[in-house]
């Protein structure tokens, strides 16, 4: 017999459905069993928890983080990064490659998955490389990596060695019905830039980054997804311009999708003017109308996701000069608190809030959860809205303490979080 | 160390103080009061030598242990700052880096903590990163002055104040001055020092003229006015700043050929005619003579590229002075 679970009283939001009650959730073993105010007939529940006064919605499904096991465990591990996610809400993140860990075999995937599963907590999905080492020469086994279990294919932030390349490797991820993402960056224009240009990198004297060296991009692998007739997902956008680039592409009906970082949603290039390192991001933090247009695109849907971009740094890593400095949040943490408070200081409604971190990145992935629907595995988070807190570094469960955000206040907290059904955190035990 | 360390320390202007609002470090010209600048040339104009007079070593700085701490070489700030801190009677060591520690893998931070075990007093940085000397004198001891001899892109506030001694000493008062900046821009720590402290001091109109490529994006919001064409940015202006172009350049699609930087925004008699007959021509050398400035006008009557030389030792007198708490006067 599995075992039988009541979520009782909570107010259930399932922006996929529109569904925005208060309800109970009825759980038998991993799957949702019912959603109403009575249980079905001959539900016998082993347990029973009480949800007054919370939010229950779908776990959030994190389209990034880099975990940086196998490899650089002096930064983090799947161990305490799994453990970070679900203190977080987070129910499924997809694990990156990255040029330390490229995952361009079937062994590293099974690696990764092994780890993973071990922990028993957050769902790890595997991204795998679309160029061998990330070179952006040869292609990747991507046959090989689908059978693998990898979820999608990236270049990461790493160059492709020449349009073609880029084209043929979208073509062939397609074959195998691989989502591909694709960081949109010209690397020539980018050149050693590490901030956004503008007045602020003028006055720091920092070598900066145009904002074409990601337009150019998005417009170049946006005319190759239409020439090619394939699905695309752009990964952090940074610039109002990407926003309308994308937003026509929609609207000419071409399968193409993309996600923001978090941070790029309250965070400017104003941040790095005392040389603040925890600033140091990639893309760079541009500027305020920026922010604004990216609030806007994922407001209307032109982003379909907001991601965390999880980059769990040592300390030594972000002590030097801001240039010589890692780029990178540590932000599985932030992402449902920065989230929420979009919805608080009116960027947006609770329901495309939630959407964005839950069943908006999960068509993009093409993975079915993210929805609290009959039949569905039970990923979820329970959210106290009127739990008021302060971000102290020192109590972040993750192993990178770099945030910029450490010091924030929020109102709203996730207080459980299952994933198939089963508790993987509870703040009050 | 803690990751708490981590969190945004003080601005960097606000960094230079101490609690009591002494100033501590000296790491950039932004932020700083007009009578703090004031005072600084004051009291450099007090260190300032006539040529052929004994040189008496003031002992201001008698036990005090200053280290030029040099990432990135130069002769010129190096040397100045070297006699500086000799004629205030302090003990000085230089350290070449790049030939030193780091290239066998040691953090700044290490090298930083190592030379703060020999109990010295003050550091003068020059680093190839914008940045650096503030980072240094965020997380150095709590005893030791950081002294700014250039980051990267960002500043180099000795050299700008040194200028600032030199317009001085020829024009007076600079509300009335029009002041025009000529050349590399963009890679240009001296030219961002020598704006802030121009307009800190309410310079009448402060000019930068280079070629598009040249002229960083949202300059004019450092209180510039930008020039393309060199005739029209010296118009009627009372002192040229020229700036040395880095050989580099050419080979960074910045610039087609040093032979049309020379044509278009070289300094040649011609283009100084355009200014003030009585204008001053200054550069922070070295001069690339035939690239950006004309022999005759490097050595012309007009110029006091020499002269901001000598005023170099004195303004770094002053500020070493100023920084390890001597009093202005003291034993002079």
């Amino acid at each position: 017999m599995s075992k039988k679970k009541v979520i009782s009283n909570a107010q259930i939001v399932d922006p996929d459905s529109g569904f925005n009650e208060v309800s109970n959730l009825y759980i038998d073993g991993k799957s949702i069993a019912h959603i109403g105010s009575k249980a079905p007939d001959g539900f016998k529940p082993d347990e029973i928890i009480d949800a007054t006064d919370q939010l229950l919605f779908p776990g959030i499904i994190d389209l990034s983080a880099y975990l940086r096991d196998p490899g650089q465990e002096y930064k983090a591990t799947i161990e305490s990064e799994s453990a970070a996610a679900v203190s977080a809400g987070i129910t499924q993140l997809y694990y990156m490659p990255e040029p330390q860990t490229t995952i361009d075999s079937m062994p590293t995937v099974n690696l990764i998955k092994k780890r993973a599963k071990a922990e028993k907590k957050v769902r790890i999905g595997v991204i795998g490389s679309i160029t061998q080492g990330l070179k952006g020469e040869q292609l990747t086994n991507m046959g090989g990596l689908k059978y693998a279990g990898c979820a999608g294919v990236t270049n990461q932030r790493q160059a492709f060695s020449s349009t073609r390349t880029l084209r043929m490797a979208m073509d062939y991820a397609t074959t195998f019905d691989l989502p591909v993402l694709l960081h949109p960056i010209d690397h020539a224009l980018m050149g050693n830039g590490c901030v956004h240009e503008g007045a602020v990198a003028t006055r720091v004297g920092l070598p900066s980054i145009p904002v074409a060296a990601e337009t150019t991009a998005v417009a170049q692998i946006i005319t190759l997804a239409e020439e090619l007739g394939v699905a695309v997902h752009l990964c952090r956008l940074s610039a109002a311009n990407s926003v309308e680039l994308i937003r026509t592409a929609k609207q000419k009906g071409l399968p193409v999708t993309a996600d923001v970082a978090a941070h790029q949603l309250f965070l400017t290039e104003m941040d790095i003017s005392d040389f603040n390192p925890l600033c140091h991001v990639q893309p760079p933090l541009r500027s305020q109308r920026d922010l604004d247009a990216l609030r806007r695109g994922v407001a209307d849907g032109t982003i379909d996701a907001i991601c965390s971009d999880h980059q769990p740094h040592e300390i030594d890593a972000k002590l030097a000069p801001f240039q010589q400095t890692q780029p990178g949040i540590s932000a599985l943490e932030t992402l449902l608190p920065l989230t929420m408070r979009l919805v608080e200081e009116g960027s947006m409604s609770l329901e495309t809030a939630i959407a964005s971190i839950t069943c908006r990145p999960a068509k993009t992935i093409r993975n079915k959860q993210g929805k609290i629907q009959l039949g569905l595995h039970a990923d979820f988070t329970l959210f106290d809205k009127n739990d008021l807190w302060r971000l102290e570094t020192a109590k972040m469960k993750s192993k990178g303490k770099n945030t910029p955000f450490e010091g924030w206040s929020f109102s709203g907290r996730s207080t459980k979080t299952f994933v198939k059904g089963k508790r993987v955190f509870d703040r009050s035990a | 160390m803690t990751n708490s360390d981590l969190s945004p320390g003080p601005l960097p202007a606000s960094l230079q103080f101490t609690a009591d609002g002494r100033l501590k470090h000296f790491l950039t010209i932004e932020g700083l009061p007009p009578l703090l600048l004031e005072e600084i040339l004051n009291r450099a104009e007090q260190f300032v030598t006539l040529p052929n007079k004994t040189q008496n070593k003031a002992p201001l700085l008698r036990g005090k242990t200053v280290v030029n701490l040099f990432f990135e070489n130069s002769t010129r700030t190096r040397t100045t700052f070297e006699l500086a801190a000799q004629r205030l009677s302090a003990d000085i060591i230089s350290l070449d880096i790049r030939t030193s520690a780091t290239t066998k893998g040691e953090s700044l931070l290490d090298t930083i903590r190592n030379l703060e075990a020999m109990n010295v007093d003050m550091f003068v940085v020059r680093h190839q990163h914008s940045g650096a000397a503030h980072f240094i004198a965020r997380y150095c001891a709590p005893h030791i002055s950081v002294l700014n001899a250039g980051d990267g892109h960002h500043a180099h506030p000795t050299q700008a104040l040194l200028d600032m001694l030199t317009i001085r000493q020829h024009k007076g008062a600079f509300p009335p001055l029009k002041v025009a900046i000529v050349g590399d821009i963009l890679h240009s720590r001296v030219a961002r020092s020598q704006i802030h402290a121009l307009t800190t001091l309410c310079t009448g109109e402060v000019r930068v003229i280079g070629p598009r490529t040249l002229i960083p994006a949202g300059i004019e919001k450092m209180g510039v006015n930008v020039f393309h064409n060199l005739y029209e940015g010296l118009d009627d202006v009372d002192v040229i700043i020229m700036l040395r172009l880095q050989k580099e350049r050419m080979h960074d699609a910045l610039l087609p050929s040093a032979h049309e930087f020379y044509k278009r925004y070289g300094l040649r008699e011609e283009g100084l005619s355009y200014a003030k007959p009585d204008a001053i021509v200054m550069h922070p050398g070295p001069t690339n003579r035939g690239v950006e400035i004309e022999s005759q006008v490097a050595d012309g009557p007009q110029s006091v590229i020499l002269q901001q030389v000598t005023n170099g030792i004195a303004v770094r007198m002053a500020i070493m002075s100023m920084v390890m708490g001597a009093q202005s006067g003291q034993a002079l």
